[in-house]
C-alpha cells in the first residue's frame, strides 16, 4: 500500500519537473524577435550568426534544442550568458545564497511574530486585541511589498537615518554592519508571510480549541500557557508547514522585488539585469532553477508530514 | 501522501486560511465544528464590521472605475504634459491639487490615468483566468478521465512556478503591453477559479436534478451550460475580488521592476519606482500613487471577503 502511493508520488512529482522543464524552455524559445540581437553586432554576416547560435546551442529544431538543453542541465551546465559568456551556473550559484538567506530569515523572523499574536489572538476571538490584529493584518496584506519597502527606506533610512537606504554589506565585513543591511529588506519581505500565518494560526486556534482534547487538558489542570502552547499548538503546525512551502515560493519571487528595491546581490537583481540586457539563455537558467528548488520544496514538506502527523500515516 | 506539492501551491493564490473548498489537503486534518446558524455577538459584530467594509471598498472601487474611464472629461492637464513647476509638493497648488513630479507632470491626472493601466490590465486578465479557468474546471470536473489529467497537468504545471518568477517568464522578454501583461495575469490567475469550478463541478455532477436530466437524454453542453454552470458561477465569481486584487498587486511588481507597461504611460507600480529617486526631497511622489494602490487593494479585499463569505455560508458544499 505505502509502496504504490510513494510509487505514484514519485511518478507524479518527476512529471510535474519535466512539465516544469518544458514549460520553463518553451516559455523562452518562443520569443517574437532576434534573440541574438544581444550578441551580435550590427550588420553581423550570415556566419557570424551561425557562428554565435552554435555557440550558444540555438541551431537545430526546437524538440533537438529541448533535449540538449535538459541534458546539459541535467548534469548542471545551463549555457552561457550571452551578454557576460559566464556560465549561467555559475553566477547563478554566487547569487543563491543571498537570496536564501533573505527567505530563510524572513520565514524565521515571520514564525517569531506570528506564533505569539496568533496563539493569542485564537484564544481569545472576539477580544480587543484580536480585533486589532485581524485589522492590522489586512490593511498589511494590502500594501504590496514594494510600497511596504519604500515606506520603510522612508521611515527609517531616510527619516530617522537609523538604517542603510540600500546595499548589501557581506557577513565578511562584520556582523552588525551584516545584519543592518538586512533588517529592511527582512522587514519587507516577512510582513505578508507574517500576516498569513497569523490568519491561519488564528483560524486554527478557534477551531482546535474547541476539540475534547483541550476540554481534558483543561480539566486535567494544565495551565493556559501549556494548554496553547504544547497542545492545541501541535495540530496547527501541519497547516502552518503547508503554507511554509507555498510561503518559501512567494518570497524567492518576493526577493525579485526587494533585491531591486534595495539593490542586494541576489538572484531577483541578477534576474532583472539578464530581462534588461535580454540574456534569455540566462533568464531561462534562473527561472528553472527557482521552479525547481520550489517544486523540491514543497514535495520535502510534503514528505515531512508523515514524520510529524500518524493520522498521515496510516491513510 | 493524498496531496502533491501543487494543491498546496494553490493557496498562494487564494488565502490559505477560509476556502469554501474541500481540497482534501493536510490542511484540512483537524476537525472543524460544523457551522452554527444562530449567531454569536462575537460574529455577528464581525460580520457587520464586514459588511461596512465592503460597502465603503465597493464605494472606493466604483468611484476609482468612474474616475479612470472619464479621466479625460475631468478639468486635469494631460498626464504627459511637462509643466513649469518641477516636484511641487501636494496640497500647495490649486492648478496641481496633489503636487507634480520631477518632470512637472500632474500627479493626480497620472494617477488617474495609472488606475486606467492597472484597473483595465487586471479586469481583462480576471475575466480571462475566469473565462478559462471555469471553462476547465467545467470540463475536467463533468467528464473526468482524460480531461482531469491534462487539467491536472496544466494546473500543477503553472503552480508549480512562485506566481512572480512565471509572470517574469511570461511577460518580461515579450513587447511589453497592457494585451501581454493581461494574459501573463490570465494564466497565473486561471487555477484558482480552475479548481474551484471543478471542485463544485464534480459535487453538482452527482446531484439529482443533473441525473435526471441526464436521464432525458439531455446533451453534455447542456447539462454544463443549464445545469450545472448557474451552480458553479457563484462560488467562482465570489473569488474574483480577492483574485483580481493579487493581480493589481503582480501589475503592480512588474511596472515597479519596469517591466509593465513602458512609459510615458503612467502605471502605479512606474510612479512608485520613479518617485523613489526622490524620496527624500518629495514624498509625495510615492505617497500619491501608493495611496491610490493601497485603497484599490484593500477595497477588493474587503469587497471579496464579504462576497466569500457570503457565498460561504448559503452554498455550504
Amino acid at each position: 500500500m505505502i509502496h504504490r502511493a510513494t510509487a505514484r508520488y514519485a511518478a507524479r512529482l518527476a512529471t510535474v519537473l519535466v512539465l516544469v522543464s518544458v514549460a520553463t524552455f518553451a516559455l523562452l524559445e518562443f520569443i517574437p524577435g532576434d534573440r541574438l540581437a544581444a550578441v551580435l553586432p550590427e550588420g553581423a554576416t550570415p556566419e557570424m550568426r551561425a557562428a554565435a547560435e552554435e555557440r550558444f546551442g540555438l541551431n537545430g529544431s526546437s524538440a533537438e534544442r529541448y533535449f540538449t538543453w535538459l541534458g546539459h542541465a541535467l548534469q548542471g551546465d545551463l549555457g552561457r550568458s550571452m551578454q557576460s559568456q559566464v556560465p549561467v551556473t555559475e553566477s547563478v550559484l554566487e547569487r543563491l545564497p543571498v537570496t536564501l538567506e533573505l527567505a530563510a530569515l524572513s520565514i524565521v523572523l515571520a514564525l517569531l511574530v506570528a506564533v505569539p499574536i496568533g496563539v493569542y489572538s485564537g484564544y481569545r476571538p472576539g477580544s480587543v486585541v484580536d480585533r486589532i490584529v485581524t485589522f492590522v493584518c489586512s490593511v498589511t496584506l494590502s500594501i504590496p511589498s514594494f510600497l511596504l519597502g519604500v515606506l520603510l527606506v522612508f521611515v527609517f533610512a531616510v527619516t530617522l537615518s537609523a538604517l542603510p537606504v540600500t546595499g548589501w554589506t557581506p557577513l565578511s565585513e562584520g556582523l552588525v554592519p551584516h545584519i543592518r543591511s538586512l533588517i529592511l529588506p527582512v522587514v519587507t519581505l516577512a510582513a505578508v508571510e507574517t500576516v498569513g500565518f497569523i490568519r491561519l494560526l488564528r483560524n486554527d486556534m478557534v477551531a482546535t480549541l474547541q476539540q475534547d482534547f483541550v476540554l481534558s487538558a483543561r480539566a486535567r489542570g494544565l495551565s493556559t500557557p501549556r494548554i496553547l502552547l504544547a497542545h492545541a499548538l501541535r495540530p496547527s503546525a501541519f497547516s502552518l508547514l503547508t503554507v511554509m512551502g507555498v510561503s518559501l515560493g512567494r518570497l524567492i519571487g518576493g526577493t525579485v522585488i526587494v533585491e531591486t528595491l534595495f539593490s542586494l546581490p541576489g538572484l531577483g537583481t541578477l534576474v532583472v539585469t539578464a530581462i534588461t540586457g535580454r540574456d534569455y539563455l540566462l533568464v531561462q537558467g534562473i527561472v528553472l532553477v527557482v521552479a525547481v528548488a520550489y517544486v523540491l520544496l514543497n514535495a520535502l514538506v510534503d514528505l515531512t508530514y508523515p514524520l510529524l502527523d500518524p493520522r498521515v500515516r496510516i491513510s | 501522501m493524498n496531496h502533491s506539492p501543487d494543491e498546496t501551491a494553490s493557496v498562494s493564490v487564494a488565502e490559505p486560511t477560509t476556502t469554501v473548498l474541500p481540497t482534501g489537503g493536510g490542511a484540512l486534518l483537524t476537525e472543524r465544528p460544523p457551522q452554527t446558524t444562530t449567531l454569536g455577538p462575537v460574529q455577528r459584530r464581525r460580520r457587520r464590521g464586514r459588511d461596512i467594509g465592503a460597502y465603503f471598498g465597493m464605494c472606493w472601487l466604483v468611484a476609482i472605475v468612474l474616475a479612470a474611464v472619464f479621466v479625460d472629461l475631468l478639468p486635469l492637464p494631460a498626464p504627459d504634459v511637462i509643466g513649469d513647476k518641477y516636484s511641487l509638493p501636494a496640497f500647495q497648488s490649486i492648478g496641481h491639487v496633489l503636487g507634480t513630479d520631477q518632470l512637472g507632470r500632474d500627479q493626480l491626472s497620472r494617477a488617474l490615468h495609472g488606475a486606467r493601466i492597472s484597473l483595465s490590465v487586471a479586469i481583462g486578465a480576471t475575466l480571462l483566468a475566469m473565462l478559462v479557468g471555469t471553462t476547465g474546471g467545467l470540463v475536467a470536473g463533468y467528464f473526468r478521465r482524460a480531461f482531469d489529467v491534462v487539467f491536472d497537468l496544466s494546473t500543477n504545471t503553472i503552480l508549480a512556478f512562485p506566481p512572480l518568477i512565471l509572470l517574469i517568464a511570461l511577460v518580461a522578454l515579450r513587447e511589453p503591453s497592457a494585451v501581454t501583461l493581461a494574459i501573463g495575469l490570465g494564466v497565473v490567475g486561471a487555477p484558482t477559479f480552475a479548481r474551484i469550478a471543478r471542485a463544485n463541478t464534480i459535487a453538482y455532477a452527482e446531484r439529482d436534478f443533473v441525473t435526471a436530466a441526464k436521464s432525458m437524454g439531455t446533451s453534455s453542453f447542456r447539462i454544463l451550460a443549464r445545469e450545472i454552470l448557474p451552480n458553479v458561477l457563484l462560488p467562482v465569481v465570489s473569488f474574483a475580488t480577492v483574485v483580481a486584487a493579487t493581480l493589481v498587486v503582480a501589475e503592480g511588481s512588474l511596472s515597479f521592476l519596469g517591466l509593465g507597461v513602458p512609459p510615458p504611460t503612467p502605471s502605479w507600480g512606474g510612479m512608485i519606482a520613479a518617485g523613489r529617486e526622490s524620496l527624500y526631497e518629495n514624498p509625495a511622489l510615492v505617497l500619491v500613487p501608493g495611496v491610490f494602490f493601497f485603497l484599490t487593494v484593500f477595497a477588493l479585499n474587503r469587497v471579496g471577503d464579504w462576497a466569500r463569505d457570503r457565498v460561504g455560508r448559503e452554498s455550504s458544499l
